[in-house]
């Protein structure tokens, strides 16, 4: 290895792509404090307007709520389907399991526009009218792959027969699922929810299709960015949105890697 | 036996739901496609107009080849800038590689909508670089960097695939036992012959894995070349958004998505012939 | 009548494994008949695979007979779940829950019975105090080693008070000093608390140490039950035999029978073993076995009336025994152990020596098959 203390070739090819990655957010943030309606440097001094026209704009408003709406949903059905699918794949052997692992992981590839066009057209047909919770259940069939991954990877680390030591000191199967396993996978599955929250508040493709007249978040933005003069509001709202993505992310990250492989210590006792 | 009754109640809703909003919507698909219209009297016609039309079609056909080829340069090229980040990461970042990976992979969870679109602002005509040239002086006037095309699409789709197909990339390279190095070492390989020889090889099947895992979605990318792509940068799926939304011929519109859906099959096919979909979770 | 603690009555039990055209069933278990008295010490003793464990698991309740019937304290068992049986299970791998100290690990089957706090608290402690760790109540499991975890576990099932515990070859994991520790404290504890324990192990040395009675099972079939000294002395047939204790397999043919004994032939050498139950007629040949260490040899001219001719092959040195390696004239190879030090007017020999190998009748057995 190089003795110098020059930094290395990979590390500045790290650095060069994380900076590549950070810039967008961090100059929307910048200008979303730029007191003028193009973004153009020299910066034109500080202002909270931008922020200001945000909680005035009643669209706006529903598009949020609409969206953290659909997104707590969706994450919900999802963290919750996943959790089903990670103990029936992680804890059983059974026929049928291959076939839906294989089944469940699909939507991780097929491309968004295939998924979107073809709820639509289910929609259609029995029925179901375009909103923004229509689009949740979109939501769901691609956020479930990823809470079971999380999950299933959580469970794989522990003995498999927490749930059969429980029954023989008394408790029912489900009795073991909700004292045992439950409480031993809380971090996977808060980290779940959190990251098919994400999934759900900020995507755009699926949803174009099927929010009908309703409005989510991304939707909305989408249809403002045709207009120069909604132009700061629009990066203020992303600066938000992207801030606070990180920061559910940072503390889902965490959460995943939470009690992973627990230090021993021996003590005399 | 009691167990399957347990697997059966733990397998059962994910399934139905599976089935329910992602099986029974693509046969749908397929009756649609058979379909003579959308609304009225022609719904109930069932034809195949719609497929002699589309293998009559020459452009359908190359726009689809064209896509193709642009994602599977984009993997390419995901995957030939992801390696040496996932190297650096997996081989020379110590004890805080989880760390830095984590920081890599962050940003990439939010909208990339908004990272697009931020680029956008940043490249544009009136956008933040040529400002910021102009007011160094660096440039006499404006000029738009970022070009309504194909390579700006290709472009930043590699830039918002990177951090995903290193991954496991990373994973793979993790995984790579460093006793083997050293005896590659003990036999006399440089170290350049033992990455070629041992580190390389070890490390494909999380190159295979990133590679289609980047490679099988952007067939079907529509958002990028509508904010991008202008005219010349149109890519398959904006055809198939287009049949939805604006012309409202949904059963050309299903039998353009089952063509491209019996290509997206047939990678998923060979990909799994190479490796499976949990070689993805670097998780 | 049944005054059985457990019972197993025309068991079998077959998994099916694979699908359609490939699927294959195993027999597990073979028609076992099986009946535990309370207060016993009982070892299930065999090798991986023989049906031991899946015996234990039928008891438990995480497995159901494909036929027959399991019966706990004379009631049936056939539609009781594993959380109404009154039994515990101390764990292979112990399975102590991670997110819960080691006080809550132990009083949770006290919490699902709905046991008031006070009382919880005063057997959880009485538990500890038995498995001698009393102070370890705070403690998360990860913070314990093997051993102390193991404890634990049997803690955790004890303070159920249930009739019978199963203890699924709870020491396998500890290294040599801390297990033969454990077993005389499992025994010690067991006589304490006076319940049934139900023992799986594939140590045979173990089962002879800590069991009242043993079954040594093989291919879901059990082989012989009966207590340490008698499957030690009185093997049933050459499984047992071979699987506890070391044996040598002899063959020769029967020339005479008389009460109880029966002298053979081994090429032109003659020598009298006991035949037990088994019948022999003239003519017939038979294996016998004789352990390792019932064997004494002396010099040629040394030798006592009926002794035997062999050859030494190798000699082992292994501290407290020496092994004999001893070539039969029929060409059949057995085992001596000979105590070094006791025997001091005997000497040594060495490879290649000629000796006289001698046994008592009832030191030699006839099998059956």
């Amino acid at each position: 290895m190089k003795p110098s203390r020059l930094p290395s070739l990979g590390f500045v090819y790290y650095l060069g792509i994380a900076l590549l990655l950070y810039l967008p957010i961090l100059l929307l943030v910048i200008f979303s404090f730029n007191n003028s309606t193009v973004l153009v440097f020299p910066l034109k001094g500080f202002t909270l307007k931008w922020y200001g026209q945000l909680s005035q704009n009643g669209e706006l408003l529903q598009a949020v709520r609409n969206s953290l709406l659909i997104g707590l949903g969706s994450s919900a059905v999802a963290t919750l389907l996943g959790a089903m699918g990670a103990l029936a794949v992680v804890r059983y052997k059974l026929p049928g399991q291959g076939l839906f692992t294989a089944v469940s992981a699909l939507p991780l590839v097929i491309p968004y526009v295939i998924l979107g066009v073809s709820l639509l057209l289910l929609y259609r047909e029995i029925g179901i009218p375009l909103s923004a919770p229509a689009a949740g259940l979109g939501h769901v069939i691609i956020s479930t792959p990823y809470a079971l991954l999380i999950i299933a990877s959580r469970l794989v680390g522990f003995p498999d027969n927490l749930e059969e030591a429980a029954m023989d000191l008394g408790t029912s199967y489900w009795g073991a699922l909700l004292r045992i396993t439950l409480p031993i996978c809380s971090p996977a599955l808060l980290a779940a929810f959190m990251l098919c929250f994400t999934i759900s508040f900020d995507e755009y493709s699926i949803s174009s299709f099927l929010v009908g007249t309703d409005n989510t978040l991304p939707v909305y933005l989408y249809s403002q960015l045709r207009f120069p003069a909604r132009l700061p509001i629009v990066v203020a709202l992303a600066a938000i949105l992207m801030v606070l993505t990180i920061l559910v992310m940072v503390i889902s990250e965490w959460l995943r890697r939470v009690g992973q492989t627990p230090a021993r210590k021996v003590e005399p006792l | 036996m009691k167990h399957r009754g347990r697997f059966a109640a733990l397998i059962g809703p994910p399934s139905l739901y599976l089935l329910l909003f992602f099986l029974a919507p693509m046969a749908v698909m397929a009756l649609y496609s058979l379909r003579a219209g959308t609304l009225g009297a022609a719904r109930d016609v069932f034809t195949l107009d719609n497929y002699r039309l589309y293998l009559a079609n020459d452009n359908f056909h190359r726009l689809l080849l064209r896509s193709a080829g642009m994602a599977f340069a984009i993997a390419v090229l995901a995957s030939l800038l992801a390696y040496p980040l996932a190297y650096y990461l997996a081989f020379q970042a110590g004890t805080n590689k989880v760390l830095m990976l984590t920081l890599i992979i962050i940003p990439t969870w939010t909208s990339y909508l908004l990272r697009i679109f931020s680029w956008k602002l940043i490249l544009g005509s009136n956008g933040v670089l040529n400002s910021l040239l102009l007011w160094a002086g660096l440039i006499r006037e404006a000029s738009p960097i970022l070009l309504y095309s194909q390579a700006a699409v290709i472009v930043t789709l590699v830039y918002v695939w990177i951090p995903f197909v290193a991954l496991p990339i990373f994973a793979a390279l993790e995984r790579i036992d460093r006793s083997l190095l050293e005896a590659a070492a003990d036999l006399g390989c440089q170290p350049w012959e033992a990455f070629l020889r041992i580190t390389l090889p070890l490390s494909l099947p999380g190159v295979v894995a990133g590679f289609f895992f980047a490679l099988i979605p952007t067939l079907g990318e529509f958002v990028t070349p509508l904010l991008v792509g202008g005219t010349s940068g149109m890519m398959y799926g904006n055809l198939i958004q287009d049949q939805f939304m604006r012309a409202l011929n949904w059963p050309m519109g299903s039998v353009m998505s089952l063509a491209m859906l019996a290509v997206v099959l047939v990678l998923i096919f060979v990909l799994t012939r190479f490796g499976s979909l949990s070689d993805l979770a670097g998780l | 009548m049944t005054d059985f603690a457990v019972e197993l009555r025309q068991v079998n039990k077959t998994f099916v494994s694979g699908r359609g055209a490939a699927a294959e069933s195993v027999a597990a278990i073979r028609d076992m008949n099986l009946g535990i008295p309370p207060g016993t010490f009982f070892t299930l003793l065999g090798p991986s695979g023989c049906g031991k464990t899946t015996t234990l698991r039928l008891i438990a309740g995480f497995e159901f007979p494909t036929t027959g019937e399991v019966l706990i304290q004379g009631r049936p068992m056939s539609k009781v779940p594993p959380n109404r049986r009154p039994v515990n299970t101390v764990f292979q791998n112990y399975a102590l829950f991670p997110h819960l100290d080691v006080a809550h690990n132990v009083a949770f089957g006290l919490e699902i019975k709905r046991v008031p706090r006070p009382e919880r608290d005063r057997m959880v402690q009485e538990a500890l105090e038995m498995v001698r760790l009393p102070h370890a109540g705070n403690r998360k499991p990860s913070q314990l080693s093997g051993g102390q975890q193991q404890r634990i576990a049997l803690a955790r099932a004890l303070v159920n008070r249930p009739a019978v515990l199963l203890l699924d070859e709870p020491l396998g994991a500890l290294d040599l000093k801390l297990r033969k520790a454990m077993q005389l404290e499992l025994k010690q504890i067991q006589k304490q608390v006076g319940i049934t324990f139900i023992y799986v192990t594939h140590d045979q040395e173990e089962a002879l140490t800590m069991s009242d009675e043993i079954a040594v099972m093989n291919n879901g079939v059990i082989q012989q039950m009966g207590g340490p000294v008698t499957l030690y002395t009185k093997p049933a047939n050459r499984f047992v035999a071979d699987f506890i204790g070391e044996s040598n397999f002899v063959q020769g043919t029967v020339v005479a029978v008389s009460d109880g004994q029966a002298t053979v032939a081994m090429g032109a050498e003659r020598a009298t073993v006991e035949h037990g139950d088994v019948d022999l007629t003239p003519g017939q040949t038979i294996t016998f076995i004789i352990r390792p260490e019932k064997l004494l040899l002396f010099a040629p001219d040394q030798a006592p009336a009926g002794a035997i001719s062999g050859t030494v092959r190798e000699v082992v040195y292994i501290g407290t025994d020496t092994r004999y390696l001893l070539a039969l004239a029929s060409g059949e190879s057995i085992v001596a152990r000979v105590q070094n030090g006791c025997q001091s007017e005997m000497a040594f020999h060495s490879p290649g020596d000629e000796v006289r190998i001698f046994w008592q009748p009832e030191d030699a057995r006839a099998l059956a098959g």
